[in-house]
C-alpha cells in the first residue's frame, strides 16, 4: 500500500485534457490525484521530483510480437516486458503468432501467467482471428475474450478469405473487440522482400507492390462497414492506404490505424545497403508514403502510434536478404524516434503524440476504463520522460533478447526516465544506459 | 605507382589507365566510367595472352582464388577458373550442393571457413541480390560478384560492353537493345550501367510483364514492340528466357513470345546491316533466335566468351592490387 508522490513535472494527460505543471498522486496500485494540493492523509513513502520531465499515463504499445511460446531464442514474454519498460511502455498487446499460435483459451491464460511471473510490464494477449492462424474457421473468439483476449488478428497471416473476414468482424462485434488486420494481398508479394517500385527495379530485389497493401483495406473498410464491426488497420503504410482510411471514416465506418516508426522514418532506398535491418513487412515505402504517414498521424487519420516489435536472433536476421525473417525491434526506440521526428520538427505537439500512445491505443484494445489516463482511480501506470535526453541508439545495450534495429548509431532526443507499473517503479534511467 | 605485370618480359602492358582503387567488384552501378575504361582497357591487354602458345603470365603466383557457387553456373565459373589459372593463381571451387550449407551452416560461416584455409580473391554466384555486398562486408578477401539474383552480373557487362568497343570501335553514341526479361535479370541491371555511363542510348524490349512501367527513370527507352525499334538498333543483345516464367504466366507461351521478339532472318533483313548480336547465354535456339542468326556473320556470341576470359583476367588483376592505383588500395 505504497504512496508515490510524483512532484513538478509537466504533467500531459490527453483523455482528460490535461498539459500543465502538476504534481501526481499514486496510492495502492491507483492513481490518487492530479493537482496542485496534496491530497489528505496522502503520506508519500516515495517522492519523485519530475521538474524539467513529462510525466504522461504509461504508455501503451498496440503492436508486438513476444515469440514466446515457441520463438524464445528471439524474444521471451519477460525479456519483452523488460525492454517494453526501458522504452517507458507500460503496457503491450501481443500478437498471437507464437508456437503454437494464440488460437485457444489455455495459449491466451499462459501469456498472461507468465506476464505475472515476469513482473515487467502489462501484457494483453491478441488472440488469433482463425484457428492456427490458417485463415480457415474462427477461432473460439468469446472463450479467448474470457481467457484475457483484448482483440483478434491472424498477424503476418492476413485474412484472405473475405467471407471469414466478414464473419470475424460480425462475431467479434458481439464482444465489441477489434480485428486487426495485417493488410497485405499474398499473390501480389509472393517472394517479395521490400517495397516494389523504383528500387526494387534498380537493385533487383523481389518486391512487395504498394498496392498489395491497398487493395485489402479497401475491401475490408467495405466489410466493415456493411458488418458496423471494429477494424484496426496494423501498421499502415500506403499513401493511397492512408488515403482510404482518411475516407472510410469520413462515411462513418469503425475503423483505426497504427503508424509504425520506421514508416515514418525511412524509405525504400535504404535497401540498397542490402542489410536485412531495412526488411520488415509492410517494407520501407517511398518518401510519397512516408510523407502520407505523417500527414494520417497529423490530421488524425491515423490514431495510435504502435512498434510492430518484432525481434529475431542475430543468426536469423544476418543472413541472405532474401531468407532473413522480416521484422525490427521496436520498444526502446518508440519514444526517441517520436520525440526527434514527429515533436521535434513540430509536426505534432506532445499532446498530440501522448494521445496516440495512451489515450487513443486504451481505447482501441478496450482497455480505457483501467488504463491511458491519470484519472483517479485509474491503474497506476505512469510514465515520466526526459523530453531533452540526447542520446546514440546502441543495440548492445538493448533490452531485448534481439539486436535488430535499423536505428543503431541513430543521434536522438527523448527517453524514459522512470516507469511506473501498478503503483511499483520498475525501471529508473541509470548512469549506465 | 605499381605498373602492370611484367616481371618475366612476358606479360602484356596495358595503355595507361585511371587508377583503380577497389578491393572488390560488386557492381557496376557503383563504378564510375572512368573506372569501366580502365577495366575494359586491362581486358584489351589480357585478350593476346590466349592467343600465345603458352597462355600463362605471372601476375597472381601465390595468390588462392576461390569459386563459391551458390547457385549452378558451369560457363561463368570455367571462364573464372581459366581466367585465374592464366593469371597463374591457385583456383578452387566449391559447390554449395555438396557443402555444409545443405547442412544448415550459414553462407558468411562458410566463407569465413574458406578463408581460414588461406583466400585472397572470393568469386561469387548466388541467387539472392545482395548476397556478395554481404559477404564483402564479413570477409577480409577480394570479392568478385558472378551474378547476384536479379541484381548485377558486372563481368558479364564488362564482357558485352569489350565486345561491342571491339567490334564497334566505340560505346558513346550507339544505340543498343536489349530484348527480353528485363525485369529479372542481372544481365540487363549491368548491361544498363555499363552502356549509359559510357554514352550509348539503351532500349529495353519486351513484353510489359518482363519490362513493367517504371524502367524509364535508369535512363533507359522502354519498347514494347521489337519490329518497332530493331531498325534503329546498332547492336541487340537478346537475354535468355527463364522458361519458369511462363509457367508463372508472364507471357502466355513460348511460341507467342519468339513471334513478338525472336531473332530470326527476317528481323535481321530489317535491321542495319552491320547490326551487332550479343546473347549473354545459354541460348535457346528456336525461342530467341534461330540457329542461322546464331550463327551468322551478325552474330559476336563466341567473341563474347573469348572476351569473358579476358574481362576476368583484368578484374582478378585489378582486385588483387596489382594495377594502376594499387598502392591506394585499402
Amino acid at each position: 500500500m505504497s504512496t508515490i508522490h510524483i512532484r513538478g513535472g509537466r504533467v500531459i494527460d490527453p483523455a482528460q485534457g490535461l498539459d500543465a505543471t502538476l504534481d501526481v498522486w499514486l496510492h495502492d496500485r491507483k492513481v490518487l490525484a492530479v493537482g496542485r494540493e496534496a491530497p489528505a492523509n496522502a503520506r508519500p513513502d516515495e517522492v519523485i521530483d519530475a521538474a524539467g520531465l513529462v510525466v504522461c499515463p504509461g504508455l501503451i504499445d498496440c503492436h508486438v510480437h513476444l515469440r514466446e511460446p515457441g520463438n524464445e531464442e528471439d524474444e521471451t514474454i519477460a525479456t519483452g516486458a523488460d525492454a517494453a519498460l526501458a522504452g517507458g511502455v507500460t503496457t503491450v498487446a501481443c500478437m498471437p503468432n507464437t508456437l503454437p499460435p494464440l488460437d485457444t483459451p489455455a495459449g491466451v491464460e499462459y501469456i498472461v501467467l507468465q506476464a505475472k511471473r515476469a513482473k515487467k510490464c502489462n501484457v494483453y494477449p491478441v488472440g488469433a482471428v482463425s484457428k492456427g492462424r490458417t485463415g480457415g474457421e474462427l477461432a473460439e473468439l468469446g472463450r479467448l475474450v474470457e481467457a484475457g483476449a483484448v482483440a483478434f488478428t491472424d498477424d503476418g497471416a492476413p485474412v484472405a478469405n473475405p467471407a471469414l473476414m466478414k464473419r470475424a468482424l460480425q462475431y467479434a462485434s458481439m464482444f465489441n473487440k477489434v480485428i486487426m488486420q495485417h493488410c497485405q494481398v499474398m499473390e501480389l508479394t509472393e517472394g517479395g522482400v521490400m517495397n516494389g517500385g523504383f528500387q526494387s527495379m534498380r537493385l533487383g530485389i523481389p518486391g512487395m507492390p504498394p498496392e498489395a497493401e491497398d487493395i485489402m483495406v479497401a475491401r475490408d473498410i467495405r466489410l466493415a462497414e456493411v458488418t458496423g464491426g471494429r477494424l484496426h488497420i496494423q501498421h499502415i503504410s500506403t499513401a493511397r492506404a492512408v488515403e482510404l482510411v482518411r475516407e472510410g471514416k469520413r462515411r462513418g465506418v469503425r475503423v483505426t490505424a497504427e503508424a509504425c516508426p520506421h514508416h515514418f522514418t525511412l524509405t525504400d532506398d535504404r535497401l540498397e545497403s542490402f542489410d536485412s535491418h531495412f526488411k520488415m513487412n509492410p517494407p520501407l515505402r517511398t518518401k510519397a508514403d512516408v510523407d502520407a504517414v505523417i500527414e494520417g498521424l497529423v490530421d488524425g487519420t491515423i490514431e495510435v502510434l504502435a512498434t510492430d516489435h518484432a525481434p529475431h536472433a542475430p543468426e536469423k536476421k544476418a543472413r541472405e536478404l532474401n531468407l532473413a525473417p522480416f521484422g525490427i525491434i521496436g520498444l526502446e526506440t518508440l519514444v526517441p524516434l517520436v520525440v526527434t521526428h514527429l515533436i521535434g520538427p513540430g509536426l505534432l505537439d506532445w499532446p498530440a503524440a501522448i494521445r496516440m500512445l495512451t489515450a487513443a491505443p486504451a481505447e482501441l484494445l478496450g482497455l480505457h476504463h483501467r488504463k491511458g489516463s491519470l484519472r483517479p482511480g485509474m491503474d497506476a501506470d505512469v510514465t515520466i520522460l526526459d523530453p531533452d535526453a540526447r542520446w546514440t541508439i546502441d543495440p548492445e545495450r538493448s533490452r531485448s533478447k534481439s539486436r535488430n534495429t535499423p536505428f543503431a548509431g541513430w543521434e536522438v532526443v527523448g527517453r524514459a526516465h522512470t516507469v511506473i507499473v501498478n503503483g511499483e517503479v520498475r525501471y529508473r534511467l541509470g548512469p549506465e544506459a | 605507382m605499381s605498373t602492370p605485370p611484367a616481371p618475366t618480359g612476358e606479360a602484356p602492358s596495358p595503355a595507361a589507365t585511371p587508377s583503380w582503387t577497389r578491393r572488390h567488384l560488386l557492381g557496376l552501378e557503383d563504378l564510375s566510367a572512368g573506372e569501366i575504361t580502365a577495366i575494359l582497357d586491362t581486358a584489351d591487354s589480357f585478350a593476346e595472352v590466349s592467343d600465345r602458345p603458352r597462355k600463362k603470365v605471372p601476375a597472381l603466383q601465390g595468390k588462392v582464388v576461390f569459386n563459391l557457387f551458390f547457385e549452378n553456373s558451369t560457363r561463368t565459373r570455367t571462364s573464372f577458373s581459366l581466367a585465374a589459372k592464366r593469371l597463374s593463381a591457385d583456383v578452387q571451387d566449391f559447390a554449395a550442393s555438396t557443402s555444409s550449407l545443405s547442412k544448415g551452416e550459414s553462407f558468411i560461416d562458410t566463407a569465413r571457413n574458406i578463408e581460414a584455409m588461406g583466400c585472397d580473391v572470393m568469386i561469387i554466384r548466388h541467387s539472392i541480390s545482395g548476397a556478395p555486398q554481404l559477404l564483402s562486408k564479413h570477409v577480409r578477401s577480394s570479392v568478385i560478384n558472378a551474378g547476384d539474383g536479379a541484381h548485377e552480373h558486372p563481368t558479364q557487362g564488362l564482357l558485352d560492353l569489350m565486345t561491342i568497343r571491339r567490334k564497334k570501335g566505340r560505346i558513346e553514341g550507339l544505340t543498343v537493345g536489349l530484348v527480353g526479361d528485363i525485369a529479372h535479370s542481372r544481365v540487363a541491371r549491368s548491361n544498363i550501367w555499363g552502356l549509359t555511363k559510357l554514352g550509348a542510348k539503351v532500349i529495353l524490349c519486351g513484353p510489359p510483364t518482363l519490362v513493367p512501367r517504371g524502367f524509364e527513370a535508369l535512363g533507359c527507352e522502354v519498347a514494347h514492340h521489337l519490329d518497332e525499334v530493331l531498325p534503329r538498333l546498332d547492336v541487340v543483345n537478346v537475354l535468355r528466357i527463364q522458361f519458369e516464367r511462363q509457367q508463372k504466366g508472364l507471357f502466355p507461351s513460348v511460341s507467342e513470345y519468339f513471334y513478338f521478339y525472336g531473332m530470326t532472318r527476317e528481323r535481321l533483313e530489317r535491321s542495319k546491316p552491320d547490326l551487332l548480336l550479343l546473347a549473354p547465354g545459354p541460348i535457346n535456339r528456336g525461342v530467341e533466335l534461330t540457329p542461322e542468326v546464331a550463327d551468322g556473320p551478325n552474330s559476336a556470341i563466341l567473341d563474347q566468351v573469348t572476351n569473358g576470359l579476358a574481362v576476368r583476367m583484368a578484374v582478378l588483376y585489378l582486385v588483387s592490387g596489382r594495377g594502376p592505383g594499387a598502392s591506394k588500395a585499402e
